[in-house]
């Protein structure tokens, strides 16, 4: 397949793979097991500048952008998905800086961000706002050259390990969603502490807690974009990070078909290798098929992101969408080729399909996408 | 300071045949790496560099194919890259080999040199002590590492068969390390681009001024008569029984000169 990178993206491919194969491959069932955060790995990437990819050349980047992060995503995650997510997590608590931020908010911190000195998270969900953002109870109230913040985000990615966090707090919280902003909040700020630490399904080695405000008080340049501009920051930064969750889902998809066709070819029933089955035959065959169409359907979206088209929700969210749903199946079907092996934690597949479930999930469920994708549609039905 | 880290390609050794015409190894369609104990001289170079400064630069012996060895090097951090290729380098053995890298040496100028301890094709660790010899300057061999580099001293560590010895010197050195000294870094994003726009300075005998008798075949004295795979040892004898009957059984057979 050529899917026209250029010679820098190959390269990404090349490192991302050698770190994955190397690195990653011996040690990621035992951060599954402790779950504890891949420190060392993040310290490799960030030596081999992967941190770097996405971001502009003059804060310390290589100039690349979605789909220099996808690459990096996607082949990473395919040796493993929560490995890969301290640095995809980084990719999305960034974003609002590098859409919103100042010149000078920019030249503060995203150099140690690509220089992987510094990792990022984005928090917006709490207890009572999931899929409605609206919900949001966590306050910011204006206090002389600081604004104030109160509450408490839940299962926030990469919290407490980051030390630079978006956070969408309520400014005014009589205007629910458009009353929303959003601030960068540095870990060490008084009054800004880590609650629980989750203990999860899939995704083990990223870490998930919850981040408490008590009369935390940030200064008013941390704002980033305009007051009350929190869930347009929000909204936008999905649109560019989402083909990023795909990408993941892409590399755990990937990662167990590769491990079912091995399989495949050397487990011999009936005197005869299960891949000479036709059954097993066709599952493959959809599985590649499938992969390949999110695949597609994954960089096209970051293309179009990079593009610079203002109009990207639709794409974003059918990529996101389609390649969450293709790793949920993809990475069940492999445990189902590879039958009990599958089911064991001696094979990696099991922990694959553990760590699929949550692309379906979060940074927007896959009915939220779907949400999304129709009100686009119908906005554009109205022009026809 | 001036550090320059000889690396010689090799064939993966997962992937090893030998020419039963020619007793030598068939290069043709295996795959080429660094070699791995070269990967530890690189690795410490750089090192060497980011903590007390200067330049380091990677020198080899080859036909142009080598070139991708030295760019990996240079994505590994190394600053630039030389390669000693010509015609009549062909077939040098490690007594030729070590005297035109020395030549090159030379003309490059160093303060620290640094090899593997050995090549794993060949496993002669020979090139290193060699390349000392001929620019009359101190070595330490099987270096597991550099306690401190000052003064225009250097203190290091050397494995030994018992333990490890300390050994100081004065600059220039030549060093072989082992693979304990360090863990080799993987390349980064902007080394690999560093390497693709780099420049491999070519340098031939001529360059050198060399007397060309002195390489190549013309220049190596060593012949090899037969390279071989060695048959796989037959499993040893299992005596079985009580310890009183094995016992007896064993001095049978010492007795009889079989053991
Ligand atoms: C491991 C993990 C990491 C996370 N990391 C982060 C993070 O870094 N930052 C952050 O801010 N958040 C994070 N989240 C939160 C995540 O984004 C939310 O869980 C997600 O948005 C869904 O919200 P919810 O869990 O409250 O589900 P709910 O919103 O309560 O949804 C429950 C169910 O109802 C469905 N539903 C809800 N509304 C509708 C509707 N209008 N139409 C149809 N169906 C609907 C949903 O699809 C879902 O099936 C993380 C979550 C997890 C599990």
């Amino acid at each position: 397949m050529n899917y026209e990178f250029t010679e820098e993206q190959l390269m990404i491919r090349e490192i991302c793979d050698k770190i994955g194969k190397e690195k990653i491959v011996p040690v990621r069932a035992e951060y599954d097991k402790t779950g504890e955060f891949p420190w060392d790995i993040v310290k490799i990437l960030s030596e081999s500048d992967i941190f770097r990819v996405y971001l502009p050349e003059e804060y310390g980047g290589m100039g690349g952008g979605c789909l220099e992060m996808c690459i990096a995503t996607e082949t990473l995650s395919k040796y493993c998905g929560g490995i890969a997510l301290a640095f995809a997590a980084t990719g999305l608590g960034t974003y609002p800086l590098l859409l919103y931020g100042t010149a000078e908010q920019k030249k503060k911190y995203l150099p140690d961000i690509a220089a992987g000195k510094k990792l990022t998270a984005f928090g917006l969900t709490e207890s009572n706002a999931g899929s409605d953002v609206g919900g949001i109870q966590t306050t910011a109230v204006e206090d002389g050259d600081y604004y104030v913040l109160n509450g408490t985000k839940q299962w926030i990615t990469n919290g407490g390990e980051a030390e630079i966090y978006s956070i969408i707090a309520a400014t005014n919280k009589a205007k629910g969603a458009r009353g929303l902003s959003a601030f960068i909040v540095e870990k060490g700020t008084k009054g800004f502490s880590f609650g629980k630490k989750e203990d999860k399904m899939g995704i083990r080695a990223s870490v998930t807690s919850e981040l408490v405000f008590e009369d935390c008080k940030v200064p008013k340049e941390n704002m980033l974009g305009r007051k009350g501009a929190g869930f347009m920051v929000s909204m936008k930064t999905f649109d560019k990070s989402r083909p990023g969750v795909g990408a993941q889902a892409l590399g755990i998809a990937q990662g167990a078909f590769e491990e079912a066709v091995k399989f495949a070819r050397e487990r011999v029933q009936f005197e005869k290798p299960i891949a000479s089955f036709q059954g097993i035959q066709f599952m493959l065959a959809d599985m590649a098929t499938k992969i390949e169409a999110a695949r597609t359907l994954v960089y096209q979206s970051a293309r179009d992101v990079d593009s610079g088209d203002k109009n990207v929700a639709k794409i974003s969210a059918m990529a996101k969408m389609f390649a969450s749903d293709t790793a949920m199946e993809v990475t069940t079907d492999a445990v189902q080729i590879m039958g009990g092996s599958g089911y064991m934690k001696e094979y990696p597949v099991e922990k694959m399909m553990r760590d699929a479930k949550i692309t379906q999930i979060y940074e927007g469920t896959n009915q939220i996408q779907r949400g999304i994708i129709a009100m686009n549609i119908i906005k554009e039905g109205a022009s026809i | 300071m001036d550090i320059v880290i000889c690396i010689k390609q090799v064939p993966d050794t997962t992937d090893i045949r030998i020419d039963p015409e020619t007793n030598t190894l068939v290069r043709e369609g295996v795959a080429s790496i660094i070699n791995p104990f070269d990967m530890y001289a690189i690795e410490e170079g750089v090192r060497i560099k980011e903590k007390y400064g200067g330049k380091v630069t990677v020198i080899s012996m080859g036909p142009p194919q080598v070139e991708a060895a030295l760019r990996e090097a240079i994505s590994l951090g190394v600053d630039e890259a030389v390669l000693l290729s010509d015609r009549a380098f062909a077939g040098s053995d490690t007594l030729a080999t070590s005297f035109a890298l020395s030549e090159g040496l030379k003309k490059i100028g160093y303060d620290i040199i640094i090899c593997g301890k050995q090549a794993i094709d060949g496993d002669t660790a020979q090139v290193g002590p060699g390349i000392a010899t001929h620019l009359d300057i101190p070595q330490i061999t099987y270096v597991k590492k550099i306690e401190k580099i000052e003064n225009g001293k250097i203190v290091s560590e050397r494995m030994v068969e018992e333990g490890y010895e300390v050994v100081e010197s004065t600059l220039p050195v030549l060093l072989t390390v082992v693979k304990e000294i360090n863990e080799p870094r993987l390349p980064s994003l902007k080394g690999k681009m560093k390497a693709k726009k780099s420049e491999i300075k070519i340098i031939t005998t001529e360059d050198l001024k060399i007397d060309t008798g002195k390489v190549g075949l013309d220049g190596s004295p060593t012949w090899v008569m037969k390279i071989f795979t060695p048959p796989k040892k037959e499993g040893g004898k299992i005596f079985k029984g009580t310890a009183d009957e094995v016992v007896a059984e064993l001095m049978n057979e010492i007795q009889n000169g079989f053991v």
